[in-house]
């Protein structure tokens, strides 16, 4: 409906145009950055005034950094523990939540009680510490799957969503003597795709984004998590930016020509660590709203 | 007299009740229980078996005794933890931060989203929107390395910008001024959130009826007027809600967030009850310690949601469930 446009509307949009500008600014200019830095040579990173685009362009920063095997094996344990944790993860939901939506099924108040209020209680740190000790997890891939396999919320958000589905679908399927994991899977999985896949991409991203477990459990380096990584030489630069003004000496590399500081490492490895989450934003955009406020708002 | 299957629930006379037994049921729906019995075996073993380690607050535990063996101290360690002003000092951190983040959270998402709703341009609306979500996205490891990037004495770009604006002369090390510190973990977590959190506010407001607003026009109200008196009040109920939630976990204060930020100048102010709980137990071993200050956030937590939920349902009948 487009009215004339009063003289209080078009003060008011510039306004907010201006405002809403500013926001985006100040959100991507920290990213934007990062990259300028981590794709322009150190030495000259020093002087300062980098903004948005390299002064002197250079990939060295990241050809060190991918070179490196412990990142590179990092970024494998990442990627490895994103889909596989995810897709345990949306398998739980899925059959979960399914038997959850079934009016009929017996044990459905139990297991609603039992789902709901561990998502209201936690043990604490150190018992879970414990817990993982005592089953042997440490060092362990395992020790990243298993305890995020069922997410009580995501089984939530997926059972709403399946007891929104047409009942007769299901009913139908149940009279043609169609066994349940039939039904979830033939039936209820195709029709779910806008959950499922929202499901799997919030903890797919969880996922690639977990350090803290790597620092608690896994001292093997063969388990270290990219995350991780990058934790490691943040915490070394923060020391520094606390306390005084100036770099770590340049270090030299290896022919003695190219040096290059921590700032422009960690640059970088930011990069490296964000990418693929860039990579599925147009994904995350197309599915998360959706399936989110199906999820949520609905409940 | 035929009786009709109990599961057949097509067709079913409105007096009769299914007087199947529980065990016959259970027997019925063998394959549910069987296909879902996994994964309640998991949540049972990560989310409720360690539990008893809260047993370890009561004992003097030491690892190579195990809970068997330790000592019983009963509430010894819950006496000393009600002594120790380290304590005191974590929870009045945990409690500024907080609040803090409380204040800026929603009056920042709440704000914007407004803002955004009043855009008619599609096409930028949609920008914004995408631009503003993509700092949740990211790791905290990331949005901390930013942080320190920005804020840094050497060539972050706030110093750059005060420094050419003649504000100050010398570049100023930020992070490691503790006075400062819950403001920039508060406007970190904005700089995150804030574009996250107004979903669900746009949600509630793309439900408002628009002949609300076209009948405000009629009676002549401006832009101005008409956000206060049609879109802030019908998201109202939303805003309730999430503040109840959010009152719950008062008590958690983002550990990742503070524990990639704090540095030895700021910990006076950065100690929060989680990282108090954290260096208890893991770097010093003061299990049973430990877990007894573990015990007192999650049972205070708990007690914090229940009652919230109980008062706004006194309130005016609405619940966050």
């Amino acid at each position: 409906m487009k009215s004339k446009a009063t003289r209080e509307d078009i003060i008011f949009d510039t306004i907010n145009y201006t405002l809403l500008i500013i926001l985006m600014i100040v959100t991507l200019y920290p990213f934007l950055n990062t990259i300028a830095v981590s794709l322009n040579d150190s030495v000259d990173s020093i002087r300062g005034g980098i903004h948005i685009w390299p002064r002197k362009f250079t990939t060295i920063n990241y050809s060190i950094i991918l070179k490196n095997q412990a990142i590179y094996h990092a970024a494998f344990i990442s990627s490895a523990r994103a889909i596989i944790g995810a897709l345990l993860n949306v398998t739980c939901s899925l059959v979960v939540g399914y038997a959850l939506s079934r009016q009929e099924f017996v044990l459905r108040k139990l297991y609603s009680r039992i789902f709901v209020f561990s998502m209201y209680i936690s043990a604490g740190l150190i018992p879970s510490y414990f817990l993982i000790m005592d089953l042997h997890l440490r060092n362990n891939f395992l020790v990243y799957i298993l305890p995020g396999v069922v997410s009580a919320f995501n089984i939530m958000v997926v059972r709403s969503y399946i007891a929104g589905l047409p009942p007769s679908l299901i009913e139908s399927a149940k009279i043609d003597g169609a066994s349940e994991l039939k039904i979830i899977f033939s039936i209820v999985m195709p029709l779910s795709v806008p959950v499922l896949a929202t499901v799997i991409l919030f903890v797919s991203v969880g996922q690639w984004n977990s350090w803290f477990d790597t620092m608690l459990y896994c001292s093997n380096a063969n388990l270290s998590t990219l995350q991780f990584e990058l934790q490691k030489v943040l915490q070394s630069s923060l020391a520094l930016a606390s306390t005084q003004s100036g770099q770590l000496a340049a270090l030299k590399g290896a022919n003695g020509a190219a040096a290059v500081t921590p700032n422009s490492l960690r640059a970088a490895m930011t990069i490296v660590a964000i990418l693929p989450i860039l990579a599925v934003y147009p994904y995350l955009q197309k599915y998360f709203v959706k399936g989110l406020t199906l999820g949520g708002v609905k409940g | 007299m035929e009786r009709p299957e109990a599961d057949m629930k097509i067709t079913k006379p409105l007096s009769y009740k299914p007087k199947k037994s529980f065990s016959k049921r259970l027997g019925e729906q063998k394959e549910l229980i069987i296909i879902t019995l996994p994964f309640l075996l998991l949540l049972l073993l990560f989310s409720y078996v360690p539990l008893w380690g809260w047993v370890m607050a009561f004992q003097n535990y030491k690892p190579a005794l195990g809970v068997q063996h330790s000592d019983w101290v009963g509430l010894k360690n819950f006496a000393e933890l009600f002594k120790d002003k380290d304590f005191y000092l974590s929870i009045r951190n945990t409690l500024g931060i907080s609040t803090l983040k409380f204040v800026t959270g929603f009056t920042g998402s709440i704000g914007l989203a407004v803002l955004i709703n009043e855009v008619r341009n599609a096409r930028f609306k949609k920008a914004v929107q995408t631009i503003s979500y993509l700092p949740h996205f990211v790791s905290w490891v990331v949005a901390a390395s930013i942080v320190t990037s920005v804020l840094s004495p050497d060539d972050g770009i706030v110093n750059q910008i005060l420094i050419s604006l003649h504000f100050i002369k010398d570049p100023i090390a930020f992070m490691g001024i503790p006075g400062l510190f819950w403001g920039i973990l508060a406007g970190s977590d904005l700089w995150k959130e804030i574009g996250w959190g107004t979903i669900i506010y746009l949600a509630a407001m793309t439900a408002i009826d628009s002949e609300l607003y076209e009948a405000a026009s009629i009676d002549g109200a401006g832009r101005i007027r008409k956000i206060f008196a049609i879109t802030l009040p019908s998201i109202i109920p939303t805003i309730k809600i999430l503040m109840i939630l959010n009152v719950g976990w008062l008590l958690t204060a983002n550990f990742e967030q503070v524990y990639l930020l704090k540095n030895s100048m700021v910990m006076d102010v950065a100690q929060t009850l989680e990282i108090y709980v954290y260096n208890l137990g893991i770097p010093l071993g003061r299990y049973s310690f430990a877990t007894t200050a573990g015990i007192f956030t999650s049972v205070v937590s708990l007690i914090l949601v229940l009652s919230c939920n109980r008062l706004s349902k006194l309130l005016d009948g609405e619940s966050a469930f």
